[in-house]
């Protein structure tokens, strides 16, 4: 199948600062790719480039097939969608909606039915004659959505849409934008610093560092196998824990930490069988972590004393140390923990992820 | 549609396609006739009267001399004396320099206490103040020579530093109130938590931290006084004319020769003040201007 | 603590001392009412005091010292009966209009071109605002001498061929005000461009990228979209720079000093002219009054824009 947007050895510089590094990304017809990183990851200046408000230092983008690296925004065939909404405030939302396809010179009854079938699907119909200033934020968004929506385009790009607005908001309009794009299915590609938001959203996720792609997977792939030691930790919230030390390969590989406390790792999916023995880290997520008797059938447990407990309504985090290692592990929010308490917790390696420490990618 | 299924890496431009060079030209014409009273200036100032005669105002001295900067600051006759510029440039100096000191002192503490120690009644005096801005000169004139008249100042020095500091005051107000309002509040409040005072959080921590904007309000004041022509005409008195005055004096009146190259070397000393305070201070008289015009 | 028991301790420091209106008039925050003496009282006594004097001396028929009787309207029917009364205000009203559509719109269009990234956009900037650090008189002498028939551009133009060229402006009765217009836009301009600018850089970028993806061309958006979004900025320009009109007066002493004749005089002048020199006090102060009215109508749009409700709609 055809890809929908296709980035080729993408380079963008600024002077001597390289802001994206020769950047490959394919996006299927239809398909919701996340970009998430942290601030300076170069994830809007990537999302910039594919609208064409960017010029590239090397490299490629098609749109649709077409190659749209010297293309206009307004020719690419894309709609946007921007963290400060980029309304019009002297122009009602209607003509908001209708601006860009009056000066592109369109009939006036083909435009009112784009606009009128894009406040249908947003439900803004009330507000058409409103100005932005007199919208609330979520109001706002949904006409900067609206006017990517009249544009009748395969491509969406939105640019941290949400982080404006309040929490509540936030997650309501997250599950409008989901239902949108089950509706539409256009190909959509979203910025977000947000992790909720990426794995709620996306049909695919693309971790983003220093310019370059780290990991661009599904959701669960990405929390579950995440390539590198910094996915595994950027991802995940309490991040995941990591024991530092040693894994011995051959027949029953076995992980040592610094501190002499061994973890059998024999059930554990090697990408690489490890062949010699060398300096590796075992990332666990705190929810892997097993409380009580349950603990006692897993491959690995061991008794340690609570720290802190910090209730958190739904679940309860508990803070301990395996060896020396800082640890933290989720439990049910019925069972009471005290501190100082010393209870016996246990894990499965096999769910956990082994990484190279040298390499820091995943074995 | 402009795809080139051969297109990679930046799009190809020119640096000189059409529109910029009309933005160029535009721009550097403009800039010659902004550029062109300086130069004619400076030029007319280094040229001697039988060569300024012949005619072509635009064309650079063909033998330059200083005599006219000389006359200018030294003999230049100002109505009845024949002193020069000298007197009217010191006048000038003892001007603007304890009207900016008094105006921007009063106009940063009135700032002060209009955001942090707001007092009943003390928006309002801040509107009528901007509001009195805008009102023209004229119409506070003749009562303000009754009051320093009355005060025994009329015609003294003392007279126009107290008219400027009275007119400086809303711009640099607003200056002050708005820079002020824009520091963090907390920093005020910790500091009325340790038991410090008025005067103290004001030497101590509002003045440290806003010495750029003391700067702009010293350029402003600095250049807007030495400008002044109708406050040192009415209130100065003959002996403390400004420089405006004098100046004004040499090249309009109306006895002897037009020595216009004295004229013009007059007129670029008494604009070098202000030329070098925008020269050297750049951004900040920008900035100065800027702020009076921003929303109080 | 809790609240109540603060709120308790509050009302019991309150007993101990005396909260009356006097107490708050003038033993609270003492210091900061002492520090803000000096402007309370340049505005009570200086910018309404001294407005109110002139306003009401305006109805009295003082000569050379405001000791007249109260004669009414009589100094407003005598100023507009005054031909030198009249040509001032004509020409400010000329003057005026042409200088302010001018300042504002050449002020726009070089913050707009300089609004491109246009190189060396620091220096260009110096030089646009040069003038404005400049007093009225230099910028006047200046262009006199520039304008000057005999010497100036004229006789340069005619040096060098064109024994036709006229620029006589200066010495030209229908023509002098334009001559005002050249030398009061050459000092004025840089100041409208600089607002502008700021104004410009004040638009959230991201107005501009969505301008592009809706495919809207740029002289389209600077008129539709940024220019409706700097209607703060552009009304309080206007009324800075109308007032500044108003009240033109050290470029015209300079320039030609109201000649030829009565050709370019201005209402500051004759104000100035008729309170020191010819010694009609009530003369002058009903003209200041009807220069501070002028100024008050060009404030209102500035004061609805600035102090008024915000519309909802």
């Amino acid at each position: 199948m055809q890809s929908s947007v296709s980035v080729k050895d993408l380079s963008l510089n600024f002077g001597s600062v390289q802001v994206l590094k020769s950047l490959n990304l394919d996006v299927k017809q239809g398909e919701f790719i996340v970009l998430l990183g942290p601030s300076g990851c170069g994830k809007s200046t990537l999302l910039n480039c594919i609208a064409g408000l960017l010029d590239v230092s090397e490299g490629q983008i098609f749109i649709g097939g077409k190659n749209v690296t010297w293309a206009e925004p307004k020719d690419r065939g894309i709609g946007m969608v921007f963290q400060s909404y980029a309304l019009y405030p002297q122009m009602t939302v209607e003509k908001n909606l209708s601006f860009g396809l009056r000066v592109a010179g369109m009939k006036r009854d083909e435009i009112d039915s784009r606009v009128k079938r894009a406040s249908e699907i947003l439900q803004i119909e009330p507000l058409l004659q409103r100005k932005p200033a007199n919208l609330s934020g979520g109001q706002r968004q949904r006409v900067a959505i609206g006017r990517a929506l009249v544009r009748d385009v395969d491509v969406f790009l939105f640019d941290e849409p949400l982080s404006n607005l309040d929490a509540k908001l936030r997650s309501d309009l997250r599950v409008e934008i989901k239902r949108l794009h089950q509706r539409l299915k256009n190909t959509m590609i979203y910025v977000t610093h947000d992790q909720i938001e990426a794995l709620t959203l996306a049909d695919r996720i693309a971790i983003m560092k220093n310019g370059e792609i780290q990991q661009l997977s599904d959701p669960h792939t990405i929390y579950n196998k995440p390539v590198n030691l910094y996915v595994a930790g950027f991802i995940g919230s309490p991040s995941m824990n990591f024991l530092n030390g040693t894994l011995a390969g051959g027949a029953e590989p076995a992980f040592t930490t610094d501190d002499g406390v061994v973890v059998p790792v024999g059930r554990y999916v090697f990408d690489k069988a490890p062949t010699g023995s060398a300096k590796a880290v075992l990332g666990v997520r705190p929810e892997h972590i097993v409380l009580g008797d349950a603990a006692k059938d897993l491959p690995f447990s061991t008794e340690v004393e609570i720290e802190i407990v910090e209730p958190m309504g739904s679940d309860t985090l508990a803070w301990t140390k395996i060896g020396n290692h800082a640890v933290t592990f989720r439990a049910d929010s019925d069972v009471h923990l005290t501190v100082g308490q010393k209870v016996l917790v246990g894990f499965d390696p096999a769910r956990g992820s082994l990484f190279d420490t040298a390499s820091t990618n995943r074995l | 549609m402009t795809t080139n299924a051969e297109a990679s890496g930046p799009r190809p431009r020119s640096f000189f396609t059409p529109t910029r060079i009309v933005i160029y030209g535009i721009i550097i014409v403009a800039a010659l006739y902004y550029l062109l009273p300086l130069y004619v200036m400076i030029t007319t100032s280094l040229k001697g009267l039988p060569e300024i005669r012949i005619g072509n105002i635009f064309a650079p001295p063909l033998e330059v001399t200083f005599e006219p900067w000389v006359k200018a600051w030294t003999s230049a006759c100002t109505g009845l004396t024949c002193n020069g510029l000298a007197p009217g440039f010191w006048n000038s100096v003892k001007i603007t320099l304890p009207s900016t000191i008094v105006s921007v002192f009063i106009a940063a503490v009135s700032g002060y206490s209009l955001v942090n120690w707001r007092f009943k009644g003390s928006e309002f005096f801040f509107t009528v103040l901007l509001l009195g801005s805008f009102i023209p000169y004229q119409v506070m004139l003749y009562p303000l020579v009754m009051i320093t008249a009355q005060m025994k100042i009329f015609g003294t020095l003392w007279a126009v530093i107290l008219i400027h500091t009275i007119f400086g005051m809303p711009i640099l107000t607003l200056l002050f109130r708005n820079y002020f309002a824009s520091l963090p509040q907390e920093l005020f409040k910790a500091a009325r938590v340790d038991g410090a005072g008025f005067w103290r959080i004001f030497f101590q921590i509002m003045v440290p931290m806003s010495l750029p904007i003391f700067a702009v309000a010293i350029i402003l004041q600095v250049t807007g006084i030495w400008n002044d022509f109708l406050f040192g005409v009415v209130f100065a008195g003959t002996q403390n004319y400004p420089m405006t005055v004098q100046l004004n004096n040499i090249v309009n009146s109306v006895q002897g020769v037009r020595e216009y190259n004295v004229n013009m070397a007059a007129t670029i000393l008494t604009a070098a003040v202000p030329l070098i305070v925008y020269f050297v201070s750049g951004k900040w008289f920008v900035r100065g201007i800027a702020a009076g015009a921003v929303k109080g | 603590m809790t609240e109540a028991q603060s709120l308790h301790g509050a009302t019991a420091l309150e007993r101990t001392r005396p909260p009356g209106l006097l107490y708050n008039l003038f033993v609270r925050n003492i210091s900061a009412k002492l520090a803000a003496s000096p402007m309370v009282a340049i505005v009570l006594v200086v910018f309404i005091g001294c407005t109110l004097w002139t306003i009401w001396f305006s109805f009295t028929d003082s000569r050379a010292l405001p000791n007249g009787a109260f004669v009414g309207f009589d100094q407003y029917e005598r100023l507009f009966a005054t031909r030198r009364w009249r040509i001032s205000a004509t020409n400010l009203l000329t003057y005026g209009i042409f200088s302010l559509v001018f300042t504002m719109v050449v002020g726009f269009v070089l913050a707009v071109l300089m609004d491109q990234r246009i190189r060396f956009e620091d220096g260009f900037r110096t030089i646009f605002l040069y003038p404005f650090a400049l007093s009225g008189i230099v910028t006047g002498l200046v262009w006199q001498w520039i304008m000057n028939p005999t010497l100036g551009l004229q006789s340069t133009m005619r040096g060098l061929g064109w024994t036709n060229f006229t620029f006589d402006w200066i010495t030209n009765t229908d023509m002098v005000l334009y001559a005002l217009l050249i030398a009061g836009l050459w000092h004025g301009t840089g100041f409208v461009m600089v607002l502008m600018l700021a104004g410009l850089r004040s638009v959230d970028g991201e107005i501009w990228k969505a301008a592009r993806v809706d495919g809207i061309p740029t002289w389209r958006t600077y008129l539709q979209i940024v220019l409706p979004m700097m209607r703060g900025v552009i009304v309080t320009t206007l009324v800075i720079v109308g007032s500044g009109i108003v009240r033109t007066y050290d470029l015209v002493v300079a320039l030609t000093n109201g000649g030829p004749g009565l050709s370019s005089e201005v209402p500051a002048k004759y104000v100035i002219n008729y309170m020191f020199s010819a010694g009609n006090l009530g003369q002058a102060l009903s003209a200041s009054t009807v220069m501070l009215l002028t100024v008050f109508v060009l404030l209102i749009p500035w004061v609805i824009v600035e102090f008024g409700p915000k519309k909802h709609t």
